[in-house]
């Protein structure tokens, strides 16, 4: 193998391992853009990568097998966004403290996912999971084909997000209030933005998005489901929007940083490279540290009412 | 409005948000299609009946209060703890190696010992997460859950490789678990036959300990006054930073020591799983016992009773015991929103008005001159 197979094996693995990260980070990006720390994001991940797993396991045949994993991703959104309507509930309307409500919706998630897989599933068991769709010509390439245009639908579609997000966060109105509500949501409030709906709103977006990267994990990136699937990847998502500086492409970018660590300490173990393996599956979680504490600059850029709850009837 | 009213209000908030997080619960019970109630019943019960089973409640709750107690000291200092597992894992290797690797000393000298070297594994594990809080700024919460899963690998890393058992490998095996620790570095029983350990001893002195240190000494005023108002703490001259970094070791250094206690007391050698979410069921705890030690050894108490229940469960009523950590979790999202309603006269005064309830005789608002059509234009 020379040296370019090598890095084309690392890019080719790590693009489509960035989808699950870039769909939470960027769901997390609203959360905080709002105002909203949502540390919860471990958990929905947990419940989405469990209910998309559910239909494909369940309807292997029948009518409604080939619509399996499309349920399973419908199923992982709603329940996400119903899950960011809970920590809505709790951090918004009730304004507790964030960071320790995020521990509570976490524990709820893993416990949930993980109770409900052990009786309805019970073992580690396989799915077909979404099959690859390479791009007609442009995966002929040499190099870049396999690199960029051999994946799932899915991971195309989580790509595009990125300027989806940028253009909803930045050139609608919409975005142009929850940008409002995370920054300064006293003015927002006097110009009529209804604060508390908007955060709502974000959550139950951010909630989704977050239950679709965990359907990812489930369909497309592991094809079956197990209690520690997320693996910290919802924790690893929220430090990606410090590090992304709350906008979509610097996002893009950390998450394809974080993916590309990931591949590389696989191949690490697969090269057979005499190093303990735990080690090399130590390397991303160290790398989030090492960059949280050279991005610390980026937080002067950040949503300046970020984790703080907003009553309308306290004094200034 | 009077104090009857007050009381009334609180006992009205706690025991919503008690059935709110056993409702989060049940839901998840019916799922998986249990007996809701039949659960609960076992879970809250079965541990009772028996000597084995008021033990065993006591055995977890000894690491559930020395992780509580550090857990405390952090969120007084207004620093969110959540790297207790990880500490707890650097605490256990670090009390293997002083008792596998300092041996021939009587027990009096090595068991002090390697308790002191689990308190400082976790201590300098949290230390980490303290000092890139204070110096660069970074989110503590983040650091100390990407921590834990390096933590974990540490672990693993040296159950595998420096620490195994030689008869795991002669044998073949290959079990990751470190050798049976000499008997000098074990913690007594209290019971006999049961696995009921003096670390229950050191838990409560601690728990005496930190409240002496958090509101008899000066260091833990300060460390509670950085917590509860950084800026009026900053201008009253106290180094916030240095007492991050402090709160932040003390923390790692019980969450440390409970590793260390949990491996001399209960399973004398490190094993995989030895953790198994005290970390985490250690915040519950503490939030659970109000951040305040008298608080929070009944709090582990009965958390101890819930794990328990819910292993109970497991095996009686075919309830996965994941279900423990669903009930954590909404018993946290319940305390914290109940905070809301209890800590904010606002809230209560807002509840009182639409209840119409007569009110404490004061100045008329503008709202009460209009209600009796007394303001003119």
């Amino acid at each position: 193998m020379s040296i370019l197979d090598i890095i084309m094996n690392i890019l080719a693995i790590g693009v489509p391992f960035s989808v699950a990260l870039l769909l939470a980070a960027l769901g997390e990006m609203f959360n905080q853009r709002a105002g909203v720390f949502n540390l919860g994001c471990e958990g929905i991940m947990s419940m989405g990568a469990f209910l998309a797993f559910l239909p494909p396991f369940f309807l292997k045949t029948g009518a409604l097998a080939p619509w399996a994993n499309l349920l399973g991703f419908a199923g992982a959104a709603a329940a996400g966004a119903v899950l960011g309507l809970l920590f809505a509930l709790v951090t918004v309307s009730f304004r507790a403290p964030q960071g320790i409500a995020g521990i509570g919706l976490q524990m709820l998630g893993w416990g949930a996912a993980g109770t409900l897989f052990r009786h309805y599933v019970g073992g580690v068991t396989g799915i077909g999971g979404v099959p690859p769709l390479p791009i007609p010509f442009l995966s002929q390439i040499p190099f870049f084909g396999p690199v960029l245009f051999n994946h799932n639908i899915v991971a195309y579609l989580a790509f595009l997000a990125v300027p989806a997000s940028w253009y909803v966060l930045f050139k609608t109105p919409w975005g142009l209030k929850v940008r409002a509500a995370g920054t300064h949501p006293r003015a927002a409030d006097t110009m009529g933005i209804k604060v508390t709906r908007v955060r709502y709103q974000a959550l139950a977006l951010g909630g989704a998005m977050a239950g679709l990267a965990g359907a990812y994990l489930s369909l497309c990136q592991a094809k079956m489901f197990a209690d520690d699937i997320v693996a910290g990847r919802g924790s690893i998502a929220v430090a990606l929007v410090y590090f992304g500086r709350w906008h979509p492409a610097w996002i893009l970018s950390g998450a394809l940083l974080f993916s590309l660590a990931q591949a590389l300490q696989l191949s690490i173990q697969v090269l057979g490279i005499k190093f303990p393996y735990e080690f090399a599956v130590m390397l991303p979680y160290a790398l989030v540290i090492a960059v949280l504490a050279f991005s610390r600059r980026s937080r002067l850029r950040g949503p300046a009412e970020l984790g703080k709850p907003y009553d309308r009837e306290t004094r200034i | 409005m009077n104090k009857g009213f007050n009381a009334l209000y609180g006992t009205i908030v706690i025991a919503a948000s008690a059935l709110a997080a056993i409702a989060m619960a049940a839901v998840i019970l019916i799922a998986v299609g249990a007996d809701a109630l039949g659960t609960f019943r076992v879970i809250l019960t079965d541990p009772l009946k028996d000597t084995f089973g008021l033990t065993e409640i006591l055995v977890r709750a000894v690491p559930l209060i020395l992780i509580a107690l550090g857990i405390a000291v952090a969120f007084r200092s207004g620093i969110l703890n959540i790297g207790a597992e990880g500490q707890m894992q650097a605490g256990i290797i670090a009390a293997t190696a002083a008792a596998l690797y300092l041996p021939g000393l009587p027990k009096a000298v090595l068991l002090p010992l390697v308790l002191a070297a689990g308190a400082l594994g976790g201590g300098i594990w949290a230390w980490i997460a303290g000092a890139l809080k204070a110096r660069l700024g970074v989110n503590e919460i983040l650091s100390t859950v990407m921590l834990n899963y390096i933590a974990a690998q540490f672990y693993t890393f040296f159950l595998r490789g420096p620490m195994i058992d030689p008869n795991e490998l002669q044998t073949g095996s290959g079990t990751p678990q470190s050798p049976r620790l000499p008997k000098e570095a074990w913690l007594d029983r209290l019971i006999p036959g049961t696995r009921l350990h003096t670390g229950l001893i050191i838990a409560i002195v601690l728990a005496v300990l930190v409240f002496l240190f958090l509101w008899r000494t000066t260091s833990g005023f300060r460390m509670r006054a950085a917590g509860a108002e950084e800026k009026a703490a900053r201008y009253a001259g106290i180094d916030v930073e240095k007492y991050i970094i402090a709160a932040m070791v003390v923390s790692g250094a019980f969450a440390g020591l409970a590793g260390a206690v949990e491996l001399t007391g209960v399973h004398r050698r490190a094993i995989e799983g030895i953790t198994s979410g005290y970390g985490f069921s250690g915040i519950v705890v503490a939030l659970f016992g109000g951040l305040h030690p008298a608080g929070i050894v009944p709090a582990a108490v009965f958390f101890g009773l819930l794990i328990l229940g819910a292993d109970m469960t497991q095996r009686s009523m075919g309830v996965p015991a994941n279900m423990v950590l669903v009930l954590q979790g909404a018993v946290i999202l319940a305390i914290v929103s109940a905070q809301m309603f209890l800590g904010n006269p606002y809230a209560r005064d807002r509840l009182a008005r639409r209840l119409r309830l007569p009110r404490r005789p004061g100045p008329k608002t503008l709202e009460d001159a209009a209600a009796e059509g007394g303001l003119k234009q």
